[in-house]
């Protein structure tokens, strides 16, 4: 018990050391840029940049954290954060590596193994990336090519229809209220599409976590 | 100095920030390997997560280059190579940097040549999504105690919880597969494409499971996420032809 939390408290530490120098990196690059090329930003149109941009992304950062803290883990967390592309990467990736290992994402093993996998997926997007960026030039046919455009379009329902089939298949009983009410919200509300999904994650897990509580308190599960 | 969107300095600049963010990741990676010896989770376990996350992660990385090469018609390569492969996703990104330029009057597609555009777009992107890189520090621990506790008491409502959090996050995304077909009614068939791949995707998985069980195909459960996403995305070329993105 007493290693655990030790662990545990390590990862927090070095985690907040990580986070707070890679937001300060982060944070003063533009202001970094401003020194080199000796230019101040336009102060409207970044004003107007922000209000554009911002409080919709920091409401939804917000919640995000919320939400993905408990599926992700500590260290998942402190690097998921960072590295980006959450809800159609690293939690994929986590929650696949998991479920595979047989191992909750409360427990120190489920801990140690989201880490690891996501540890993993950000080191090779940022590898990928990086071999992309060097051969830009010969890739961007290729990438651009009409033919794959509509593959990298439909990423998002290739990923989440194997990774339902797994949890649907194992969890039956609990999927059926939230699938409908998923269902029902996306084709009825115009409101609700690629961009709005992010809002909806948690609403969805919210209500599923309800649903499986009553279910639960019944016998049902 | 002179500004240029593919300026030497800003590749030095980024790569300097990204080697920073790729030793964080090695950092902890190595941490967690060594804690999960420590733990008894089997050498082969750790393996697998392993390379399994590397295929896996390899088709939605191609996807997320796919957007620095779309980005970097305007803004150069350089800074599109920093916000994707830290926090942003293709879609904050674009739209982030979509904002900016319509705020600078300039259209998207042009190259910058104005460095207070370059700068104040970069100023935009960075502050527009900051929330998680500035509030992870302070609040996981505080959060991931909290939510420590559930389980503790009854493992069992610990397990159901644990499900039903991931549950709740595929339904999201299981609806937004059907966002769109209620076009089917006014006669446009696309709203169906991600629906079939999706079901394409589905069929593969299930596939997978049944073999690895059943033919006891052990390796196929530790590609089989990576296969079915790869097989429903290449389904997508013939689907997109035969209903019309």
């Amino acid at each position: 018990m007493k290693k655990e939390l030790n662990y545990m408290d390590s990862v927090h530490r070095y985690g907040r050391i990580w986070g707070i120098i890679v937001a300060i990196a982060l944070l003063s690059f533009p202001l970094i840029l401003s020194l080199i090329f000796k230019t101040a930003p336009d102060f409207g149109v970044l004003l107007a940049g922000i209000i554009a941009t911002a409080p919709m992304y920091w409401a939804v950062g917000i919640v995000e954290i919320f939400t993905y803290v408990p599926m992700l883990g500590a260290g998942g967390t402190y690097l998921s954060f960072v590295t980006g592309n959450i809800s159609n990467l690293k939690l994929p990736c986590a929650i696949d590596a998991m479920e595979r290992a047989g191992v909750k994402a409360t427990s120190e093993e489920g801990e140690v193994i989201s880490t690891i996998s996501i540890a993993v997926s950000s080191i090779v997007t940022t590898l990928i990336i990086l071999i992309g960026v060097i051969c830009i030039v010969p890739l961007t046919p290729i990438l651009e090519s009409p033919v794959l455009v509509p593959a990298f379009d439909m990423i998002l329902p290739a990923l989440f229809g194997g990774l339902a089939v797994v949890f649907i298949s194992k969890n039956a009983k609990l999927s059926v209220a939230p699938i409908i009410l998923m269902l029902a919200l996306f084709i009825f509300v115009p409101a609700l599409n690629a961009s709005t999904v992010g809002i909806m994650v948690p609403v969805g897990v919210i209500f599923t976590v309800i649903v499986a509580r009553i279910l639960y308190k019944r016998g049902v599960l | 100095m002179e500004f240029h969107v593919n300026s030497p300095i800003l590749f030095v600049l980024v790569g300097a920030i990204i080697a920073l963010v790729v030793a964080q990741s090695v950092f902890f990676l190595a941490r967690a390997v060594k804690r999960a010896k420590e733990l008894g989770i089997a050498k082969d376990t750790v393996k697998k997560t392993v390379t399994s996350a590397a295929v896996f992660t390899i088709a939605p990385a191609v996807a997320v280059l796919v957007g620095v090469v779309a980005l970097s018609k305007s803004l150069g390569v350089a800074l599109p190579w920093l916000r994707l492969s830290v926090i942003g996703s293709i879609t904050y990104e674009t739209v982030a940097a979509g904002n900016a330029l319509e705020a600078a009057g300039s259209g998207a597609g042009t190259t910058i040549t104005d460095p207070a555009v370059f700068i104040t777009i970069a100023w935009v992107m960075t502050v527009g999504i900051a929330a998680g890189l500035i509030l992870v520090p302070f609040v996981t621990k505080k959060l991931q105690r909290s939510m420590g506790k559930i389980g503790m008491k009854d493992k069992k409502w610990g397990e159901i919880f644990n499900n039903a959090m991931f549950l709740g996050m595929i339904s999201a995304f299981l609806g937004y597969v059907f966002c769109d077909v209620a076009l089917v009614v006014k006669g446009d068939m696309s709203g169906l494409i991600p629906v079939c791949v999706m079901a394409v995707s589905a069929v593969v998985m299930a596939v997978c499971g049944l073999m690895a069980t059943k033919a006891r195909i052990r390796w196929l459960t530790d590609y089989a996420l990576p296969l079915s996403l790869i097989v429903g995305m290449v389904s997508a070329i013939p689907i997109t032809a035969l209903l019309g993105g």
